[in-house]
């Protein structure tokens, strides 16, 4: 039986865990190592929800390290090849999709 | 310019030295996250998208050019040599690195700037007319007042947890350029038949989810009430207020539950017990803070001079002019509004290389003093007309003259998904792709005053409720999609945007503004006719009509 503390999360596909860095906000992914890298090619990749949830807590673990962990979908290529699952993933990946300058 | 005494300088050190102590404690981890949280956000520091948000007050949008100078260092030092003006006057950096902050903090308090409550739930920056001070036919200036409510209510026990966040914005003009009817607190200074200067006061304003237009709940209160009038106000707020649920927790959810009679007899009854108390203020307390703003020595200067006559040979010059340049308290002086919306460009934004430019134009120009507008752009507040030819080629040459003021292009627009953490949808590209599409100059002239609005979710930072034409960007499906209103206003007039119909996908919003504008220009009954005009004349249907008829 689950306990009631225990938080609820359901994932449909491929999924990993990222958050920000604690000293300097960057993108940070959770990687199968039990640390963070900055690219998601790095990430470990989940696909059971039981999997997620012991991904996330042993993330959360690291309070001093992130800020802000969350599950997020991936979709993972035939090659291999690690894609962020939505628009707000694409951008915090990749970066502003804007000019900076006008142009 | 305000002064700070050294009361506010021994405040704005102390506060960075217990930030410095607790930044270290979170790092070395003797601090959680939970525990830290809401400490940075007391310092205006937002975990965003890609990194920490730091958001730095303007308090009522004054700025000297040593304090623009120091903004732009810290731009360039600390982050990636930018920032971001936004919708209340505050200036936003968006890679700040956490192990960083209190230094930046520290070379911002040597210039009497801070951080203190641009977040939490608490009395954000006090907002004002940026013309304050030089508009003519203003009351007075309302910055007086605007900093005696920020001394009052910084760091105050009792306004330090709030229900949810609170915002007092002041003018002192007929034209309202604060927003003062979509803020918890509005006040309108202004005579009454005894010809003495006090307050309007208006309650409950608000965007968000639920937006509101403020009520009055009390038609003139003295100057020397106000203090206790808006402690009132708080005091029922807090008391009363909906800590039971974030969504219903602003102040303009109680007035409408209450309704706006029964939270003034609330408010009167709450005032009253607080008799004549310690908040009343004395006439020497109102002097001695209106003492520490210093005021330029005009120079006494001819209404036309002839370097402005020369200049007006110059089509380009004379768009700017009549764009950007109004009308000055003082003959012979103008106040220039310096346009952040370059086509094609984030709106609000500023390099710090233009920061420095502005900074010394400042100096050279208008006695050293900047002020910046809640429609994202700057203004240089004391030009003499004899320097505007000068003053317009430089700021051409770094790319601050685009004579767009008021007009399609002059967009507001939230930093939306592209930095934002509560995003749905982007708002910058969109409001790029709008200033691309209305480019020449010629047709934003001839279509007039035209507000847009970008709000990348619906807590509205970029104002979307109240623009002529207001984007609203929500997500359907994993997909960006964008609810288009239209006829909302911020102005002395304010009221909401109607709602045009479903909302339609990223690729096609820049195409049904195209068409809304379109059909304006065919209904309106003459050029003069502003596009909130013909849509109070005529209602959403035409506009409705001439977007979904193909779609």
């Amino acid at each position: 039986m689950t306990s009631p503390l225990q938080q609820k999360i359901k994932i449909t596909g491929p999924s990993m865990v990222t958050a920000n860095r604690t000293s300097d906000g960057i993108v940070i992914y959770r990687t199968a190592q039990q640390g963070w890298s900055a690219s998601l090619s790095d990430a470990a990749i989940v696909r059971t929800s039981d999997e997620a949830r012991a991904l996330l807590n042993e993330a959360n673990a690291d309070d001093v390290g992130a800020v802000g962990a969350y599950i997020a979908p991936v979709e993972v290529k035939d090659s291999g090849e690690i894609k962020p699952g939505n628009l707000r993933e694409r951008i915090r990946s990749k970066g502003l999709t804007i000019d900076l300058l006008p142009a | 310019m305000y002064a700070y005494d050294e009361l506010d300088r021994t405040l704005i050190n102390e506060r960075v030295s217990e930030f410095r102590d607790q930044v270290k404690r979170r790092l070395s981890g003797e601090l959680t996250e939970d525990e830290f949280k809401m400490l940075r956000l007391q310092n205006g520091v937002y975990l965003q998208l890609h990194a920490y948000m730091f958001r730095v007050a303007i308090p009522y949008g004054t700025l000297s050019s040593k304090q623009l100078r120091r903004l732009a260092h810290v731009a360039r030092r600390y982050d990636r040599g930018y920032g971001h003006f936004t919708t209340r006057q505050n200036i936003q950096f968006n890679w700040i690195k956490l192990a960083e902050l209190p230094d930046a903090l520290a070379e911002l308090a040597e210039v009497g700037i801070h951080a203190m409550q641009t977040s939490g739930n608490n009395m954000r920056n006090v907002t004002s007319d940026q013309w304050a001070g030089v508009a003519p036919g203003e009351v007075e200036d309302p910055r007086i007042w605007s900093e005696i409510l920020r001394q009052h209510t910084t760091l105050h026990p009792e306004f330090s947890f709030l229900p949810r966040k609170f915002k007092i914005a002041i003018t002192a003009s007929e034209h309202d350029r604060a927003a003062i009817k979509v803020h918890d607190i509005g006040l309108r200074l202004h005579k009454n038949a005894d010809g003495e200067t006090g307050f309007e006061v208006l309650v409950g304003g608000g965007l968000g989810r639920t937006p509101f237009i403020a009520k009055t709940i009390k038609p003139y209160v003295a100057g020397r009430d106000i203090l206790s009038y808006v402690e009132a106000i708080l005091r029922v707020y807090n008391q009363y207020g909906r800590r039971d649920n974030i969504y219903k927790a602003r102040i303009k959810i109680l007035v409408h539950e209450l309704g706006i009679e029964k939270f003034s007899r609330e408010v009167e009854e709450e005032w009253k017990q607080m008799g004549h108390s310690a908040l009343t203020l004395d006439h020497s307390v109102v002097e001695e803070v209106r003492s520490r703003f210093s005021y330029p020595a005009y120079e006494k200067l001819p209404h036309m001079p002839d370097e402005l006559k020369q200049a007006a040979h110059d089509p380009s010059f004379e768009r700017w002019r009549k764009n950007s340049v109004a009308p000055h308290k003082v003959q012979g002086y103008s106040i220039v509004t310096l346009s952040l919306k370059p086509v094609g460009g984030p709106p609000g934004d500023a390099t710090a290389e233009q920061m420095d430019v502005v900074a010394d134009l400042a100096d050279k120009y208008s006695f050293g003093e900047i002020r910046v507008g809640h429609e994202q752009n700057l203004v240089l507040p004391h030009v003499a007309k004899r320097d505007l030819p000068q003053l317009w080629k430089a700021l051409d040459r770094i790319g601050l003259a685009t004579p767009n003021i008021n007009l399609v292009t002059d967009i507001i627009a939230c930093p939306g998904l592209d930095y934002c953490s509560l995003a749905n949808a982007r708002s910058i590209p969109i409001a790029q792709e709008l200033t691309r599409r209305f480019a020449n100059h010629d047709t934003a002239e001839m279509i007039g005053r035209l507000h847009i609005n970008i709000s990348g979710c619906i807590n509205a930072c970029g104002h979307h409720h109240v623009g002529h034409i207001g984007i609203l960007g929500v997500e359907k499906n994993g997909e960006e999609f964008y609810q288009i209103t239209i006829g909302g206003r911020a102005d002395e007039n304010a009221q909401m945007g109607a709602l045009i119909g479903p909302a339609v996908p990223y690729a096609e919003v820049a195409d049904v503004i195209e068409d809304i504008v379109e059909a304006y220009l065919a209904l309106r009954d003459r050029p003069e006719e502003l596009f909130v005009d013909t849509v109070k004349r005529l209602g959403v249907e035409p506009f409705k009509e001439r977007v979904y008829a193909t779609r």
